[in-house]
């Protein structure tokens, strides 16, 4: 889960990186109070966004007084950044800034420990640095047993090329931000820029933070982080029925039994598509078990999608063998009774296929029509979404 | 031969005597697996019988267990909130196997259990989140379903288990040596590579066909080492090439982020190596067919 960086402030200041004031706001007149309280006497006004480049685009402004302040935020709210509507402002204190630098911890897939990169050239977009000076962006393995301790800390602003003195500054606060993505089970701690103001402090002016979702069962305050206003409704029905469901823009709904297996058949539902011009709507992974109770939740998820007129079951009874799938489709059909309004192209094989075909042969119910293959089963959902 | 796991390999169960853990203990020992033990320190001493009329001992850690019988492999079925514990109480012990079952551990146990694993040099680790592996006819350490198909002269490495069970299907006719989920985690123990490596040096394996997901590079870095060092035919399929950027596709790590992880950038990498990539996995296990049959 990526956080919005008044989450991430918060977090951070939660572990004692040094952070400004900062006050999230949902409405103009709350952007005004939130200057009040603040009381420096310049702000800036932040869109709160999940996607870089909102500077650019608008969405981070100036105001020298409170009513400025609700001005500015006025403008912001409801903005689109890069496809994403902005619900919310954090009004921050005004920096006095001398420099600025970079600095990120996470997660290195290929190496399978952790990641700081940090340069004295902070601001710009990293990717853009990595790209044009990579000499100017330090990369330091940290070992996830041991994290960021004062060697390392001094290691990475070595790397860097900070001054003494100044590094002397900056190591402290990297220990904290260790703190807070080990503490956090985060998998991404980034501070673009961290700045060094007039008077010689380190700070972390923005975050970005991505919290590991599988950690939750220890961080029950996390859920609390969870953005429901810019949640999609079928997406937040799903996960409240506790299935595996991601939105996607088609006609074809796609249900199966693993999460490899599902991408899969996204895929082959394309490609089918691509001659009858539909696409997958949603990927809806129903795990190992694919009881009729999941298997009708599931359904009743994707037939709540407007744009859905086909639905492809395709299941490999691995664990839980055919018959029993079928049996779950058949019981999620009698629980969804008229409810069940779209064409189903069922496709079964593995274990006890011969048995689970059978059970849905004998159903002889008017919307499920049976494939014998991956392949096939799509080209037939696709002709039938298409409305042939 | 098979690779990592054979009819010699005595394996333990941590977490036997949870539900997951008993029946997949009961589907393993069906097919033939010889475990010998389970773990729970509050249940040490006891024994569980199954059918088939095994009778399993229960002991109270996993060095007493390998004391006791011998056992070089470790399931694990515990629990995500328990699981780093029970890694590292394995890896503790110098288990030279160590299959991590359990879907949803925080990836942060994962790098710590992982790491230390390296640090001590002893233990391998297949998973976490994944199937396991089956060498048909000999073994089976996890939860891959046994009658999909017995022995054969091909080797499977995949991140999916579903996929795994599909490909096994499809390439029934043939069979397999050994068939290796390593899971969709983005710290995972064996890579693609580790298990490319062990198939190439497995003399009874003739090709291997290697599934990828969207997410990480380990595809990509595969490719650039069957380039270099694979005399035997590989055949690959990935998953995933819908996915939109930004959204986990039910594994933690299938997750497309900028321009890196595609799955058209995984096909590309393969294709550059000489690997034939299927479009489906009914294709890709044609592909595969095709070849073994101009090595007949």
């Amino acid at each position: 889960m990526d956080l919005f960086e008044y989450q991430a402030r918060d977090i951070f200041e939660k572990h004692g990186v040094p952070v400004l004031g900062g006050v999230v706001a949902e409405d103009p007149a709350a952007a005004r109070a939130a200057a009040e309280q603040l009381g420096t006497p310049v702000v800036v006004v932040k869109a709160q966004v999940k996607t870089g480049g909102r500077g650019k685009a608008g969405g981070v402004k100036v105001a020298k007084s409170p009513e400025e302040a609700e001005q500015k935020a006025s403008e912001i709210l409801g903005m689109d950044i890069k496809g994403h509507t902005v619900h919310r402002v954090m009004v921050a204190a005004g920096a006095d800034i001398a420099e600025e630098y970079y600095f990120s911890l996470l997660l290195d897939r290929a190496n399978r420990n952790y990641l700081a990169m940090c340069s004295v050239e902070g601001g710009m977009e990293i990717e853009q640095l990595a790209v044009e000076r990579p000499e100017a962006l330090a990369r330091v393995a940290v070992d996830p047993n041991v994290g960021i301790d004062e060697a390392k800390a001094k290691e990475i602003v070595e790397a860097a090329r900070f001054d003494a003195e100044t590094g002397a500054k900056v190591a402290p606060v990297l220990q904290k931000l260790w703190d807070v993505y080990r503490e956090e089970d985060a998998t991404l701690v980034e501070v673009n820029p961290l700045v060094k103001t007039g008077a010689g402090d380190i700070v972390a002016l923005d975050g970005k933070v991505t919290l590991d979702e599988n950690a939750e069962f220890r961080h029950e305050d996390h859920t609390a982080l969870v953005d429901t206003k810019s949640e999609d409704p079928l997406e937040a029905k799903a996960k409240a029925l506790d299935l595996n469901y991601v939105k996607l823009d088609g006609e074809v709904g796609i249900i199966g039994n693993g999460a490899g297996l599902v991408m899969s058949t996204l895929d082959v539902v394309a490609y089918a598509g691509e001659a009858h011009g539909v696409k997958p709507a949603n990927f809806l992974d129903i795990g190992g078990g694919a009881s009729a109770e999941v298997m009708a939740n599931g359904l009743d998820v994707i037939l709540g999608d407007e744009q859905v007129s086909a639905v492809f079951v395709n299941v490999f009874g691995g664990i839980t063998a055919c018959d029993a799938v079928a049996n779950g489709i058949v019981g999620a059909l009698q629980k969804l009774g008229d409810a069940a309004t779209k064409p189903l192209v069922v496709r079964l094989d593995g274990n006890n296929v011969e048995e689970g075909r059978k059970i849905l042969a004998d159903l002889a119910h008017p919307l499920v029509t049976q494939a014998d293959t991956m392949d096939g089963g799509a080209a037939k959902v696709a002709e039938l979404a298409a409305g042939k | 031969m098979s690779i990592f796991l054979d009819e010699n390999s005595k394996v333990i169960v941590q977490g036997m005597t949870g539900s997951e853990g008993m029946k997949h203990s009961q589907r393993m020992l069906d097919s033939g697996t010889q475990i010998v033990g389970g773990v729970n320190p509050r249940k040490a001493g006891q024994s569980v019988a199954f059918e088939g009329g095994h009778e399993v001992p229960v002991f109270g850690s996993v060095a007493e267990a390998m004391e006791a019988t011998g056992a070089n492999v470790s399931v694990v079925f515990v629990p995500p909130k328990f699981a780093k514990d029970a890694a590292l109480e394995a890896i503790d012990a110098a288990i030279p196997l160590l299959v991590v079952i359990t879907e949803g551990i925080p990836v942060k146990d994962s790098a710590e259990f992982f790491n230390y694993a390296q640090g001590k040099g002893t233990t391998r680790i297949i998973g976490p989140n994944c199937p396991g592996l089956i060498s048909p006819g000999k073994s089976n350490a996890g939860i891959t379903p046994a009658n999909i198909t017995g022995a054969g002269k091909l080797g499977l490495v995949s991140k999916s288990g579903t996929l795994t069970y599909q490909m096994m299907y499809e390439l029934a006719d043939i069979g397999f040596t050994t068939a290796i989920g390593i899971g969709g985690d983005p710290v995972i123990g064996t890579t693609h590579i580790d298990a490319l490596e062990a198939f190439e040096n497995d003399p009874d394996t003739v090709g291997v066909v290697m599934i990828g997901e969207i997410g990480g590079d380990a595809e990509e870095r595969a490719a650039a080492y069957i380039k270099d060092n694979m005399s035997k035919p590989v055949v690959g399929y990935v998953a995933g090439f819908t996915a939109p950027e930004g959204k986990t596709m039910g594994h933690a790590g299938a997750i497309v982020s900028g321009s890196a992880g595609t799955a058209q950038a995984k096909k590309e990498a393969l294709e550059a190596a000489g690997v034939k990539v299927g479009k489906t996995p009914t294709e890709t296990a044609d592909l595969m067919r095709e070849i073994v049959k101009g090595l007949a």
